[in-house]
């Protein structure tokens, strides 16, 4: 998938705000998010497009009703791509420092 | 209400690939965290997932099969008494061509609020499909071991 999309879709406030709604309750109609939020309805139904063209979010029919699910596969691979893989050679300095400064002590 | 996930990501492979990465022990122990599946793959059939330690981690039932395309797993946890207590979950594989890569989508749920189950799989899913993403495309995983 395009790391792009998946950046410019969470660089924006209101955006992330609807992935931690969705976090904390998954399956949510356009109604059920826009509940107690500052924002028109066009404007979240516009912010969940963008998060589903970066599949941060994916839609599905429950009978009338288009239920929103978070999807944190992207999220993941961000992760690994920009964290893992430099949280690694970190934590192996860091632990090659504590083994040379262990075994100074005993001349 | 149920709770339950949806998982999608796009690989570039072909549906029959992606059939194979998901069934087949060679693969799915790259991915999977060490884990393989034992079935034969038809509709009606046995299912489950054994660890790398070999210790049986789920059971359940294939309710339905269609290769490449889709796949229903009646699914159990077997090794946490926790999450064995809520029972059979549904699991269902949907793989789309989508010019040269296949959207899957992975939507595990089960009828029960609130479930340990479904965020004890929560956790799992990310990692093993990201792994099965880096596998079909580069031939190797990021995190080979476990979780």
């Amino acid at each position: 998938m395009d790391d792009d999309a998946v950046f410019k879709a969470l660089a924006d406030r209101s955006r992330r705000l609807l992935l931690d709604r969705l976090y904390r309750n998954n399956g949510q109609s356009l109604g059920d998010l826009c509940e107690g939020l500052q924002m028109s309805r066009q404007a979240v139904a516009k912010h969940l497009g963008v998060l589903e063209e970066a599949n941060l979010i994916t839609v599905q029919w429950a009978g009338r009703e288009k239920l929103h699910f978070i999807n944190p596969v992207p999220i993941n691979q961000i992760s690994e791509r920009w964290i893992g893989k430099f949280e690694l050679p970190r934590m192996r300095v860091l632990s090659d420092l504590k083994d040379a400064l262990e075994k100074k002590p005993r001349k | 209400m149920a709770s339950s996930f949806v998982y999608v990501t796009f690989i570039r492979t072909t549906p029959d690939k992606l059939w194979t990465a998901l069934t087949e022990r060679a693969f799915t122990e790259k991915y999977w965290f060490g884990a393989h599946l034992v079935s034969d793959w038809k509709a009606g059939s046995a299912w489950k997932i054994i660890m790398k330690d070999g210790r049986v981690a789920d059971t359940g039932e294939l309710l339905e099969v269609d290769p490449p395309r889709r796949m229903v797993v009646k699914w159990r946890n077997e090794f946490m008494p926790e999450l064995k207590a809520e029972g059979y979950s549904r699991c269902v594989f949907d793989i789309e061509p989508m010019g040269e890569a296949c959207k899957l989508t992975i939507s595990h749920s089960i009828e029960k609020d609130h479930s340990k189950f479904v965020e004890a799989v929560s956790g799992g899913w990310p990692r093993i499909l990201s792994n099965l993403k880096s596998l079909l495309e580069t031939g190797a995983v990021t995190l080979p071991d476990s979780p």
